[in-house]
Formats: C-alpha cells, structure tokens, sequence
C-alpha cells in the first residue's frame, strides 16, 4: 500500500460524472488523496456519448489540476466498463471508488444491466455513489 | 423527345402505392447502411438478392435503385460528421465537411449535401434518360468481337485506373476470373475447376460470392478489429440553408454534375477522380479561396454534386451495354440475371417496361431522399451509436440465410465461409473488391461473347478483331496499359502524401481520419 490514499473517479462526460468528480475531488482533498480518474469505454461502437474525447479530457484535466491534487487519467478500452472500473482501482491500489448513479425505471433495470451496480458489487474497497 | 414520354410512362407505373412504398424502403435502407462505415450498399444489395425470388423484377429494382442512391446521401451523413467517409467517394466531402461542422456548420454542410445531391441526380437521371437509348441504338449494332473489347476495356479500367495499386487490382480481377469459371462450361458441358464436386459443377451461385466477400469478409474483419477508440460525432439539429448559402451553392452543384456525369458514364467508372477534380476546381475557382481548409461550403457542394451525378452517369453503360463499373451496379447485374433477363443492348427494347421504370423510380427516389433525409438527419447521426456486434450479428444472419436460400445447399454456407475468408484476407491485404466482383459477374458473360466470335470466325484468332470498333478500343486498351507505365518511367511517382501537401498548400490541416473499416470501401 503506498502511503497517501488514492481516489479513483469513474468519470462520463455527463451529469453523472461531473457529480463524481465534484464528490470525488472533494473526498481527496479531505484525505490528501491522489485522484485516478478513470474514462473507460467498449470501444465497439463509432460513436459513444459516455466516452470523453480528447477536448473533454483537456478541460477534465484542468479541472483537477485546479485541485492542486496528484491525478492520472485513464481512458481504458474494455469489454465490460465495469470490470474496467474495478480493474483500475485494484491496479492504483485505490482506497476508495466515487461514481455516478443513474435513476433507472424498473423497465430499465429489467432490459439493462448497471455499470454502477456491479462496480459496487465488484469493487475490493469502498465505493462511494453520489446522484446529481 | 420519345424519351420524354417514355419516361412519363415509367413514372406512371413507379407511382403506385406499392412500388412507391418499395422505393421508400429502398432510400432508408440505403441510408442506413451508408451512414454506417464499412458497410455499403454494395453489401445491402448484396443481402437483398435473394429477395428477388420473391418480388417482380421492377419492385426489386425500384429498392435497389433506392438503395444506390440513399447510400451515397448516408455517406456524405457520415463524413461530414464524423470525418470518417463512409465510402471512398466521400472522402472529399469529409475534408470541408467536417471542417463546416466544427465551426458550428454542420446543418448547412449536411443541407448542401442534400439538395446538391438531388439537383446533381435528378440532372444526371434526366441525361441517362436521353443518352442510354442512343448508346443502345448504336450498340445493338455492335458485334460480339466488338463487345468483348469492350468488356475488356471496361476491366482494364476499373482494375488499373481505379484503386491504389494495379497490381492489387489484377490479383483481384484475376481471381475473381477464376471464380467465374468454376463449374460447367456453358457451351460443351464440361466440368471446370470443379474438383470432382457435383455441388461445384452446378457452377457457384453469385449470392454466396457476393454475400461472402462483402457482407462475411467485412463482419470478419471488423471482428478482427472491434474496440477502438470511439470518435467524437458532432450535434446537429434540422439541416438549413441562409440566403448567402445558396448563392454559394448553386454554382459548385451545376460544375460538380457536370464534372460528375461524363465519369460515371464512361466506362472509367467510380467516382473518387470527379470528386476530387470538382474539389481542385472548387478551390481554384474560389473568391474566398482562404475560406478552403478551413470549411468552405462550395467544397462540400462541389464535390457532392459530382458523386451522385457519376452515380447516376453509371446507369447509362449498365442499361445500355450491360456493363457495370461500380460494385453496386455490378450485383444489380446479377440480380438481372438472376430474373433471367439477359443485360445488354437489347434490354432497352425487350424491356422497356422495367428500364423507364427503374429510371422513374430514380427521380422519385431521389425526391424521397431529400423529403426524409433533411428532418432525419439527427435520427442517422445516432445510428452510429449501435455497438458493432448487434450489427454484424444482424448482418451475419442476413448472409447465411441468403447464401442459403439461393439454392437450399448446406454445401452454399461452407462456400459462405470460404469466401468470407478470401474477403477477410483481401482487406488485409488491400486487395480491392470490385474488380474480383466484376470479374466474377463480367468473366461467364466476356466468355460467352469471345466464343460466339470464334464461333462465327470457324475458331481463327482473327474473327477477334475484325470489327473496327474492337480495334479501336484494343488499341485503346493498350494505351490505357502502356502510357502509365512510360510515364511512371519517365516521372519519378509521387506519393498521395505529397499530392496532398499540394492541396493544403495553404494550411497545416489534417485530411480526414481513415474510418475503423477496410482499407478500399466500396459502394
């Protein structure tokens, strides 16, 4: 285990991420944690909104240099977005996860899976989910 | 002005409810499949072949004409939004396209696209109406030498002057021969390369080819090459025009039809040179040419009146001497066949009836497009979003269930597979589709017209050439060989690179992003 703590941001270029990074930012400053911001996408379409191109990652960036914390940002390419999550966090040995939750109808929970539901139940440490 | 009436006559069948209705299917499917890279409407056609068991010949052509259309329109879509050309003869269209749309133009460049490429086919349409009869009338009179010629002349310019390579393109014109010959020989009955299979010497169905090496090799090679970095694709709400708009429009649309039409019409086929002329034209003739590089709204105009009036310019040689120079076309050959309607001069008169329809359903399609492609837009923008495994699944169960309805033989769906590889390895290698796919389709047809010849000349070599036509256009044929390589010689080549240094002179910016897809795409 490094000394400092680690705070692994599961970042969309939407409400839902910006909710993680505005929690997550402020749960590193509280810990002087270093921040992982993950962006992972299944890469298996031409176009994916909840991918961040390289503009979104730029302005991602200055925003967490703003914080004046140590961060990485990591774009991981992925079958499944969620083990991606999961497999960063274990990789920067992370000490907590933040991550955006969606409200679904139960229509949508029935036909689609939850990215944020089996982070949660993947995830080797905590997991902090935040709503807009 | 027969023509003319002819015409009227046509539009009066494709105006029913139904026929009109297989028109709509046609342009949205034609879209669908064109906004998508990689997938063209080569392939949709190819899918759709074994529908024309079911459907007369003129609905059947009616969608594919749709299709032909609506997946030029789609392309455009694509490029302009995405900077990935959904078919090489959009890569023009990419280079201002997506530039317009990066600066918030994105609705202007998709309504230039729009309505240049209806003005642009409604224009050509009307010059097929009024030169393929004429070209017919001249051609009926064409002996089989002669013909044969011009069958050649017609390969040797799809393989050579197309493409990036010639020798890429007579690997793949040479195999597709080979494919040709396999089975029965149609005048003495005996087998060739049929290996002893008595499921081969039924000579192969041209759906399990097309289906193969379009629909099967492309689904193997995106396989190959699933997750990529997605691209940002920019928003776009209904597509419009201002006033100063049109007025820079209208210009580039005519030149661009102008430019676009003799190409098409030519046996030279494609049309990746028209657009790229139409584009230096453009450029030059710009007043605000430091607007060029940097989203200039005639580069989008120009070039994408050129592409669908080379589109429609392709329809003279394939109703008028039953000869295809794009892929497309070259499966609606088949199609034809497939009804047993034999291609050539004498569909002009023996089928009439079809011919002034097809053409009918042209403008009516083109007209369809534009209605539902410009509220649409945003709807196609979205398809780009499907995950490509859904697709491909969806594709690949259209293939198999086409190679196997053409003739309800397990034995098709191997043949499936074997051509699907040799697509596969034909992306991998660069090797182009459309001269394999006119080799497998012209092959049988040159074959049958070279030994009509030497029928008639009692088997001497000179009853080849004993037309004047033919001479001429074996001459012409020899130039077409010789003259690039003297001047490859005699010049020291230049690379695309430096050809495209040329072209942005003036700028340091980036052409557009090669799409996730194969290297030649086809149309």
């Amino acid at each position: 285990m490094s000394t400092t703590d680690t705070v692994l941001i599961a970042y969309t270029p939407d409400d839902f991420g910006q909710a993680a990074l505005a929690h997550g930012i402020a749960e590193a400053t509280r810990r002087s944690a270093r921040i992982v911001a993950v962006n992972a996408t299944r890469g298996d379409a031409y176009v994916d909104e909840r991918h961040a191109d390289d503009d979104r990652v730029a302005t991602l960036e200055e925003e967490l240099t703003a914080s004046g914390l140590e961060f990485v940002v990591r774009r991981p390419i992925a079958a499944d977005v969620a083990e991606a999550v999961v497999e960063a966090a274990d990789e920067e040995s992370a000490d907590v996860i933040v991550i955006g939750l969606r409200r679904r109808s139960p229509v949508g929970k029935l036909v689609m899976g939850s990215v944020a539901q089996r982070v949660l139940l993947g995830a080797g440490c905590p997991v902090l989910a935040v709503k807009p | 002005m027969e023509s003319l009436e002819l015409l009227a006559g046509g539009l009066a069948t494709a105006v029913t409810p139904e026929n009109l209705m297989w028109a709509a299917i046609g342009v949205l499917l034609g879209t669908f499949v064109g906004v998508l890279p990689g997938i063209g409407p080569a392939m949709a056609v190819a899918l759709l072949l074994p529908v024309t068991f079911g459907l007369e010949p003129t609905q059947a052509f009616i969608m594919f004409a749709g299709i032909y259309y609506g997946g030029m329109y789609g392309g455009s879509t694509t490029s302009i939004l995405l900077n990935t050309p959904g078919e090489s003869a959009s890569v023009m269209t990419a280079l201002e396209g997506n530039k317009m749309a990066k600066k918030g133009r994105a609705a202007q460049a998709l309504a230039t696209a729009a309505i240049g490429s209806f003005i642009a086919g409604t224009i050509g349409t009307m010059l097929v109406v009024f030169f393929a009869p004429a070209l017919a009338g001249v051609a009926v009179e064409v002996g089989a030498p002669s013909y044969l010629a011009i069958m050649l002349m017609a390969m040797v310019l799809v393989t050579s002057v197309l493409g990036s390579s010639r020798l890429r393109g007579f690997i793949a014109l040479f195999l597709g021969l080979t494919i040709g010959l396999v089975g029965l020989d149609l005048n003495t009955g005996q087998p060739r390369l049929s290996f002893d299979q008595p499921l081969l010497a039924d000579r192969i169905d041209i759906v399990v080819v097309a289906v193969g090496i379009f629909a099967l090799g492309e689904a193997l090679w995106v396989a190959a090459h699933l997750r990529r970095r997605p691209l940002a694709v920019i928003p776009v709400g209904r597509p419009w025009m201002g006033k100063a708009d049109w007025s820079r429009s209208w210009k580039p649309w005519l030149r661009g039809t102008a430019l676009g039409f003799p190409f098409g019409a030519v046996p030279a086929g494609g049309a990746e040179t028209p657009t790229f002329l139409s584009y230096v034209l453009e450029k030059r003739l710009a007043k605000k040419g430091h607007e060029f590089g940097h989203g200039a709204i005639e580069g989008v105009a120009g070039p994408e009146a050129a592409n669908n009036a080379s589109a429609a310019g392709t329809f003279v040689p394939l109703l008028a001497l039953g000869l295809p120079v794009t892929a497309t076309a070259t499966i609606m050959l088949a199609a034809l066949q497939g009804y047993g309607i034999q291609p050539g001069p004498q569909l002009m008169t023996e089928h009439a009836d079809l011919v002034w329809t097809l053409l009918a359903s042209l403008l009516i399609g083109n007209t369809l497009l534009l209605v539902l492609n410009l509220p649409l837009a945003p709807l196609w923008a979205k398809l780009l979003r499907i995950p490509r495994p859904y697709l491909y699944a969806g594709i690949l169960f259209f293939a198999s269930l086409g190679a196997y309805t053409a003739n309800q033989q397990p034995f098709d769906l191997f043949l499936l597979l074997v051509f699907g590889l040799l697509g596969l390895l034909m992306r991998r290698f660069g090797l182009p589709v459309l001269p394999l796919i006119l080799g497998v389709i012209l092959g049988p047809l040159m074959e049958t017209k070279m030994r009509e010849a030497l029928a008639i000349s009692d088997g001497d070599v000179a009853g080849l050439v004993n037309e004047p036509v033919a001479i001429v256009v074996y001459v012409i044929i020899a130039l077409l060989v010789v003259v690039p390589l003297v001047l490859a010689r005699v010049r020291p080549p230049r690379k695309p690179t430096e050809i495209a240094a040329e072209l942005n002179d003036d700028d340091t910016t980036s052409g557009p992003t090669s799409g996730p897809t194969s290297k030649e795409t086809v149309r």
